[in-house]
């Protein structure tokens, strides 16, 4: 082990990771709300929007990340949408895990007990409040933990945008093994900074869940 | 520049060999992480310490980490330790120990939950407890978690994607090879990801017709 090379390359490591950390700061936020609107499209009563929200997402959970990254960058010129690497990481791996997010938010809302909703309707209350005010202040309690996975996912990945070369951890990890030939000390390096990522924002999500159980 | 997708037939053999190689990819890194998956957590609960230790720390470093960033080591860490292999049989290995891994916790959850009296009927009835694991426990464990371990499989045919960073030619890189040939990125890429989505429906229907055979058998 090159403990020397490491001493030497951190500092870039370092950088990359904030990128990283930007991107799954972002990707999560675009994330999250295309999963909330794929999850109100998919439960809607109007059936056109219901075929939006399913299409959405079957399309985007069914197709590799990469090639729809690969569309939005390299394709997107082509029809108009010209974008830098970066836009085009946060939006492609947005859009993406927004999928896989309404899914979990979809789940979650139907596993809140039928006489919740039932009870709130007999009470009086509209089909919206009764979501707004009774379905959704549980629902929310139940997705916090599975979202957390999806989040994980996102996080690791954010390395595919080094296919489309945004500078993150992953394209560094990639650049300084090809010129220093070491790719253990670098995956260790860059493996370590996504770890921490991970682990920050793990106890995050533990953090959320728990207050959430509390109240 | 406007869309035409006249150029892609053109290229539909270039595409088919490239599907050809994604599908046996898939199959290859799928053998290997159900098989690695069995391995792994057999050792994770069985193996003396000094096996078990090692492992864990190699699960938690590939849960924790991309597989992008698995795949670059293990090609060209590989090289560097003088082993020269096959980006196609690089690619099987990066993908399949990274499932094997995720198939593992899966498995070593469910072997826990195999009922003990199980076991303690086996040992009872003669069986050694090696023979126990291997034909009592192991047989029910995976036989449980056959429906998750096969929504893995289904993120591995996607994630097979990625090995064409390393060079394989499967339906990724094959793309590109034709894009770099008519510059019609969005084109191509659209076919391959309507491939890939034909590819993601046949095995969605394979996996069920799976489940509810096993669920019959029960």
């Amino acid at each position: 082990m090159d403990t020397e090379l490491i001493l030497r390359v951190y500092p870039f490591f370092l950088q990359a990771a904030v990128v990283t950390i930007q991107l799954s700061i972002l990707t999560t936020i675009l994330g999250l709300t295309c999963g909330a609107l794929g999850a109100a499209a998919r439960m809607s009563r109007s059936w056109v929007l219901r075929a939006i929200g399913a299409t959405y997402v079957s399309i985007f959970r069914g197709t590799p990340a990469l090639i729809q990254l690969f569309i939005l960058y390299f394709g997107g010129p082509q029809i108009g949408i010209q974008l830098d690497a970066f836009e085009a990481g946060v939006i492609g791996l947005g859009v993406n895990i927004g999928a896989y997010m309404a899914e979990t938010m979809r789940g979650a809302i139907e596993s809140v007990d039928k006489g919740q909703r039932e009870a709130a309707r007999t009470m009086g209350l509209s089909r919206a409040q009764a979501m707004r005010k009774v379905i959704l202040p549980q629902a929310m309690r139940l997705m916090i933990r599975p979202l957390g996975v999806n989040i994980n996912a996102l996080i690791k990945g954010t390395a595919l945008v080094a296919a489309i070369s945004v500078v993150e951890l992953t394209y560094t990890a990639q650049r300084y093994i090809g010129s220093t030939y070491k790719p253990f000390e670098m995956f260790l390096l860059s493996g370590a900074l996504y770890m921490i990522i991970i682990y920050v924002v793990g106890i995050g999500i533990a953090w959320l869940d728990r207050k959430a159980r509390i109240t | 520049m406007g869309l035409d997708f006249s150029v892609v037939p053109s290229y539909f053999g270039v595409l088919l060999q490239g599907m050809g190689l994604t599908i046996a990819i898939t199959i290859c890194a799928g053998i290997l992480s159900f098989f690695g998956g069995i391995v792994f957590a057999v050792a994770a609960l069985y193996a003396p310490m000094i096996i078990r230790l090692p492992m864990r720390a190699f699960a938690f470093l590939f849960m924790g980490t991309p597989l992008l960033l698995q795949l670059f080591l293990i090609y060209f860490g590989l090289i560097q330790v003088g082993i020269d292999l096959p980006a196609f049989v690089a690619g099987v290995i990066g993908l399949g120990l990274h499932f094997a891994v995720y198939n593992s916790e899966l498995i070593q959850a469910s072997i826990l939950a195999v009922d003990k009296g199980q076991y303690e009927g086996a040992r009872t009835l003669g069986l050694s407890r090696g023979q126990t694991v291997r034909r009592i426990i192991i047989p029910q464990a995976v036989r449980a978690v056959i429906p998750p371990m096969g929504n893995n499989m289904i993120a591995l045919l996607k994630d097979s994607a990625l090995v064409s960073v390393i060079g394989v030619m499967e339906l990724t890189l094959a793309a590109q090879q034709a894009i770099s040939r008519t510059y019609r990125p969005f084109e191509f890429y659209l076919a391959v990801a309507f491939c890939y989505y034909f590819i993601n429906l046949a095995l969605e229907a394979g996996l069920r017709h799976v489940e509810r055979r096993i669920a019959a058998s029960r």
